[in-house]
């Protein structure tokens, strides 16, 4: 650490601290749908990645479409594409839970298999459609430049940016869950399907409309994704085992364990990568996970259900 | 001999099964196919050791590892390290800075061999480490996980993770793992040239004599006592518990064997294709190796064999023709195997073939022929 000064450190802790914060937003993104799907449903979605990068691509082509037919409205299309994103993810995870998902719900490992054959089918739609080649959206430019409160220190708005969205969502999760009357039927469903069923909920739309909010979700990881990096077919499934460690991690079906683990993780990493090499400080991580959770199989945080 | 025959081969049937497959793989496919192809029926094999392991830890044990590729690829890499150092001596590696380590150290400026490549020098110690290294590793990650009693979904997805760690760590670790590229350039055994024809074709039958053998070793476990408690435990592991075994210990036994039978495959695909790299060892690869087992019919190690072929022969035939429509393929492969037929082909054969076929010996058997072929065996059959 010689040749820095005390405030040069700290500058270097705060920034990499940020972008560990970055990478926080982007891991709880991608997790919150995975902990609705995963954690509450018990499905294993292999494709949720590419739910994310179906939200990308929406991104991708609101920009191009209002930088080609609307130019005057490029400050205000992001705000609008993300409902987008949401609503698409929504509606193809709706359809996939029909045709696919709700004939596999005994059959949790078989669900594995197939959703990773759903994402094989979508990466190459993904490439058939908007090329194997990388694409970026043109971002509005208050989301350009950054932040400088001291000299030293430069935090990007992008990154800003996603945190607040993944803020926003997670609220917004925790408010649907906890304290609306869909987040009841939710929690009904998953705890006791037959209860559920004999009282008059309908567990098979709320199965419908619980998978596709979670995809939905990650439609909105996707769209905010496209604000910190370019989408390519296969962007989605790098995540995949990350954002799966991250639910297991911090214990199915609970948001706080899911938040705290997104935290923990993201800064193991990005403080991890500072010192050792790129490889390494994933390596040192996700070994780290995986010895916590030998220890400690049922995650973090574990919720108080009788299995 | 009795014993052999009714619990190695598994009776009558198992004897019909496995004369079937060995005249596929060591008389039907050498006649068919030239000997560039052959090597390529050689490589797909390899992969079928991996989709026997999964036969045995998935459809008989129930529990699904999602890195097969991980003990594949260390069978793979032990291999490779040993032809690596052949193929490294002094004299050829003289125009190094460092002469007498492989050649991907040298340009990594790594200066001298580490220190867990020396064991790898003799052959006997690489053999042995093929087999011993994937099982050791199986056993501690299944002792850590099945005694915490870690199952299905979580197992799943830490095994998967585990080939995301191998990946990272073998393509970062560049200098001491011949990194993406892995480890190439492989050429003797033993001073024995492994590109030649001849050799190819030696290889070719020896991975199959040692497939055939990996099911025999298989069907004798299955048909033991051991076999019984593993299918009872897969469907109702809390009464096999109950019952007084220690179901954590099967599922580690299970595990190890399967790591180990993967890992003689890896071994075979460094001596048949004469390089080894991390593409083969990931999530990817891995998940492929269930579909092999899948499509052959998760509960047959027979079948499984014929599900690799068939889904690498696709791939290849389809990759040479229709690049963009092989994922669509392989994709509906998956969900088709799970949504349409879970068993595979041998759940096929069982509820469609099979009846037709026995239908088809009888008619065979009735026929003036038979007799005349068989005579005194009819007879025998007649009196009983």
């Amino acid at each position: 650490m010689d040749g820095y000064s005390i405030s040069e450190l700290w500058s270097i802790l705060v920034m990499q601290g940020f972008s560990g914060l970055s990478l926080f937003s982007v891991l709880l993104l991608m997790a919150l749908g995975l902990a609705i799907i995963f954690g509450q449903m018990g499905v294993i979605n292999m494709a949720h990645g590419e739910f994310m990068t179906i939200g990308a691509y929406t991104i991708y082509l609101f920009s191009k479409v209002t930088e080609q037919y609307f130019p005057s409205l490029m400050p205000y299309y992001f705000l609008v594409a993300i409902f987008a994103a949401f609503a698409i993810a929504f509606a193809v995870g709706y359809l996939v839970e029909y045709s696919l998902i709700r004939h596999l719900y005994k059959r949790p490992l078989d669900t594995l298999l197939a959703t990773w054959g759903l994402s094989l089918i979508m990466q190459q739609i993904f490439r058939s459609v908007f090329g194997a080649r990388e694409v970026s959206a043109t971002l509005p430019d208050w989301l350009m430049g950054s932040w400088q409160p001291t000299p030293d220190i430069d935090i990007p708005l992008n990154g800003l940016f996603v945190m607040g969205i993944s803020i926003a969502v997670t609220i917004a999760v925790v408010l649907f869950l906890y304290r609306s009357n869909w987040g009841l039927k939710v929690r009904a469903t998953t705890q006791n399907r037959i209860m559920a069923g004999s009282v008059g909920i309908n567990t098979k739309k709320v199965d419908r409309i619980t998978f596709a909010v979670g995809c939905g979700i990650a439609g909105i990881a996707g769209a905010s994704f496209t604000t910190i990096a370019s989408t390519g077919p296969t962007s989605g499934s790098l995540y995949i085992v990350d954002t799966f460690l991250v639910v297991v991690f911090g214990g199915a079906g609970s948001i706080i364990g899911t938040v705290s683990s997104a935290f923990s993780i993201a800064q193991a990493q990005s403080i991890l990568t500072f010192f050792l090499t790129n490889a390494m400080g994933k390596v040192v991580t996700l070994m780290t996970i995986i010895i916590i959770l030998m220890m400690r199989p049922e995650g973090l945080f574990t919720s108080k259900v009788r299995k | 001999m009795n014993t052999f025959y009714s619990k190695w081969l598994g009776g009558k049937k198992g004897v019909i099964e496995l004369a079937v497959l060995a005249a596929f793989i060591f008389i039907v496919l050498p006649l068919w196919l030239d000997i560039f192809r052959l090597n390529m029926v050689g490589k797909y094999l390899t992969y079928a050791f991996a989709a026997v392991g999964l036969v045995m830890v998935w459809g008989y044990g129930g529990i699904l590892s999602l890195g097969q590729g991980v003990f594949f690829g260390i069978g793979g890499y032990c291999m490779a390290m040993f032809l690596k150092l052949e193929a490294s001596d002094p004299v050829s590696t003289a125009r190094q800075t460092t002469p007498g380590i492989p050649d991907f150290m040298d340009w990594n400026q790594v200066t001298s061999l580490p220190l867990f490549w020396e064991p790898f020098h003799s052959l006997i110690f690489t053999l042995i480490a093929v087999i011993v290294v994937p099982g050791v590793i199986a056993y501690v990650i299944g002792a850590a996980m099945f005694k915490r009693r870690v199952s299905g979904v979580y197992f799943s997805i830490i095994t998967q993770a585990i080939a995301a760690i191998l990946t990272i760590l073998v393509v970062g670790q560049q200098g001491m793992t011949g990194g993406i590229n892995g480890i190439t350039d492989l050429k003797t055994l033993h001073g024995w040239n492994i590109n030649s024809n001849s050799a190819k074709y030696i290889l070719y039958y020896v991975n199959g004599a040692l497939l055939l053998g990996v099911i025999v070793l298989c069907k004798y476990v299955l048909s033991s006592k051991f076999g019984r408690l593993l299918l009872a435990m897969r469907d109702k592991e809390d009464r096999v518990r109950f019952s007084g075994y220690d179901v954590a210990n099967f599922k580690i036994f299970t595990f190890s064997l399967g790591a180990a039978i993967s890992a003689i495959g890896g071994a075979m695909f460094t001596l048949q294709v004469g390089f080894m790299s991390p593409s083969l060892i990931g999530i990817v690869p891995s998940i492929e190796m269930v579909i092999f087992a899948a499509i052959g019919g998760r509960m047959s190690l027979v079948g499984a064999v014929y599900g690799t072929w068939l889904v690498n022969y696709g791939k290849t035939a389809f990759s040479e023709s229709f690049p963009s429509l092989w994922l669509f393929l392989m994709g509906a492969l998956f969900i088709g195997v799970v949504m349409l037929f879970p068993n595979g082909l041998a759940g096929l054969y069982n509820s469609y073939l099979k009846e037709r076929l026995e239908k088809l010996v009888l008619k065979f058997k009735q026929s003036g022929l038979f007799k005349k072929l068989n005579p005194v065996k009819t007879e025998l059959q007649n009196e009983q």
